[in-house]
């Protein structure tokens, strides 16, 4: 029996001290590195995250003691290698609260996205046979989105929807950078089959309310697909308590290496799902005109896996866990804070989401007035300091929020309070560097 | 921090020109087919970078170019306009543009456009000729950032596209 969310609560994790933050810098190579010069402040983790020596030291070991093709073979390397990719998927399972079979590797979230879309869209040609029945869309039904998503967890929607004839709709946005609920009442009705929705954004950082949206989806019997790329990293994730369909988060933003991403699926429903990408080791019987397919996880994993990186990726889960969760989310939060209380400082700055008091994670975009994001970004980079420019990824939303472009600070568990003062010192010049005076 | 390699990428000239906007028009196409003179032709192309969203739309009015100048048959810059949204590299270099090329011969801005071109990619290997590029010789600096050779492209890889759709025409 689980406990309940509240009994956690009771006891709030401690926040990681500074001190604890300099023996975990000792892990990350990377962050020994100069930049233009200058130590190296890497605040770009919402794009990608660096890896410690434990997870490059997976990497390698696999390939120096273990590489083989996995599921297949009956050599020794075959079952080392095949049972190290299986481990990985339980490290990776229990880090979220899934079943093991619940996890299917992919290439990245944006790949576990598309696996569900065109899962559909096959059920919806009739694949699958009566059991993908539910999954068919056709004109009349509809999916939601929300106006802050990703371009990842946009178009592979509006995609199915022009496969299918089915239409997309989307739950916006406030001026304040949160989802309007009111309107996502109005939006979820008796057509929508599906909801995707990002956990967390990428751009404004607020967390989105899970429970409510997953009601609304519920109480119309929509799935739910939560887009996790900035919540798993980030503070603790248990797919089952949040009691969604499907979950996608990426392995390189979680101290991982790239090339792996993770789709969580309910095993009932993986069960019936038409499966996305065929081939190799998907299959049990094949004969000229057709294929039985193997039940899931491996229905959806087809051809030569992601080995060496499904075992990367469970070394770093195994890193943040024995960091800690709970306190990792405690840091970030104090750092957030410490961001924005630092941004709302420093003239001309204008925080893209909600001030401070809002329940969001470690990062904070801003739009500086008069100076586009480049420039910013140019300006930090000769400081050493890195950071994100552009739209994000995000561009409904910037629009939304009436800017073409933004600058991204993020954090993670490596930030020190040091760098976040020192992008915030560093950000006060820009403005009289590029001549706009106030 | 100002340190003196941000200070070759923006170049006092360069800002100056990410303010000033030369040829900067909201409506550019309309603008130069309400002044364009007979004879003339008028073309248009928007080009956007897709690693920022920056976007620039450069409108060109050519006409044949005045015997003497050039030889016959030679098209002319007569007007040029545009419109964006983006860094200061890209405005600048928009507005550079505009100052540079209006009343060329075609083929001139074409050369000079390929010089431009060389000078971006050179990595800071090519010294700008700035007596043939004037103001353009600013973003020198520029190729030694490769992100930013886009920057200061996109406004000329428009003039360029609407240059040929001119002479197409």
């Amino acid at each position: 029996m689980m406990p309940s969310a509240d009994a956690f609560k009771l006891a709030p994790p401690r926040s990681l001290t500074d001190e604890e933050v300099a023996g975990i810098r000792r892990d990350f190579p990377i962050l020994g590195r100069p930049v233009n010069g200058r130590p190296l402040v890497y605040l770009d983790s919402g794009a990608t995250s660096q890896n410690p020596a434990s997870v490059l030291d997976a990497e390698r070991e696999y390939y120096e003691q273990r590489n083989a093709a996995v599921h297949r073979g009956a050599h020794t390397l075959a079952f080392t290698a095949t049972e190290a990719f299986e481990d990985a998927r339980s490290t990776v399972a229990a880090f979220i609260g899934a079943k093991t079979d619940e996890v299917v590797w992919t290439s990245n979230a944006t790949e576990a996205i598309n696996l569900v879309a065109y899962s559909f869209s096959n059920a919806s040609l009739g694949l699958g046979g009566e059991a993908a029945k539910r999954f068919r869309l056709g004109p009349g039904d509809e999916l939601v989105v929300t106006e802050m998503e990703h371009h990842a967890n946009l178009i592979p929607w509006q995609q199915l929807a022009l496969r299918t004839g089915a239409t997309l709709r989307f739950i916006p946005v406030t001026d304040d950078g949160t989802l309007d609920l009111d309107a996502a009442a109005a939006v979820i009705g008796a057509r929508t089959r599906l909801l995707a929705f990002t956990h967390a954004s990428n751009v404004v950082g607020v967390v989105n309310p899970v429970a409510d949206l997953v009601a609304l989806a519920r109480s119309v019997g929509a799935l739910v697909l939560v887009d996790a790329c900035q919540s798993v990293p980030h503070v603790p994730v248990d797919v089952a308590a949040l009691d969604v369909d499907f979950a996608v988060f990426s392995g390189h933003k979680m101290l991982g290496p790239t090339g792996i991403g993770v789709l969580f699926g309910r095993a009932e429903l993986l069960a019936d799902m038409p499966p996305f990408l065929t081939g190799g080791s998907m299959i049990t019987t094949v004969d000229m005109q057709g294929a039985e397919f193997l039940a899931p996880p491996q229905r959806f994993e087809a051809g030569t896996q992601r080995v060496s990186q499904a075992i990367a990726l469970a070394a770093a889960v195994d890193y943040l866990s024995s960091v800690g969760m709970g306190r990792i989310e405690a840091r970030e939060t104090e750092l957030g804070q410490r961001l924005l209380a630092g941004l709302a400082d420093i003239p001309g700055v204008r925080v893209l989401g909600p001030a401070a008091g809002v329940e969001r994670i470690g990062l904070a975009s801003i739009d500086v007035a008069g100076v586009h994001a480049h420039d910013v970004g140019q300006f930090l980079d000769e400081a050493g300091i890195a950071v994100r420019v552009g739209h994000h990824c995000a561009q409904p939303l910037h629009r939304r929020l009436g800017v073409t472009a933004s600058t991204r600070a993020s954090t993670y568990l490596y930030t020190t309070t040091d760098e976040v003062d020192q992008f915030l010192a560093t950000l006060r010049e820009v403005a009289p560097f590029f001549g706009v005076s106030r | 921090m100002t340190s003196s390699d941000l200070q070759q990428l923006y170049q006092q000239i360069i800002l100056d020109h990410a303010k000033a906007r030369h040829g900067f028009s909201v409506e550019p196409l309309a603008d130069l087919v309400a002044r364009e003179a007979d004879g003339t032709r008028t073309a248009q192309s928007h080009q956007v970078n897709t690693t920022c969203g920056d976007e620039v739309t450069v409108s060109v009015s050519v006409g044949a170019a005045s015997a003497g100048e050039a030889p016959s048959g030679t098209d002319r810059i007569e007007d040029l306009a545009w419109r964006g949204e983006g860094c200061s590299i890209s405005m600048a270099s928009a507005s550079v543009l505009s100052d540079t090329v209006r009343g060329l011969p075609a083929s001139e801005a074409t050369a000079l456009l390929g010089a431009f071109r060389d000078m971006l990619r050179s990595r800071g290997t090519i010294e700008p000729d700035e007596e043939r590029l004037g103001d353009a010789a600013a973003f020198a600096g520029v190729s030694r950032y490769p992100a930013r050779v886009k920057c200061a492209m996109l406004p000329w890889v428009a003039f360029e596209e609407a240059l040929s759709r001119a002479a197409a025409h």
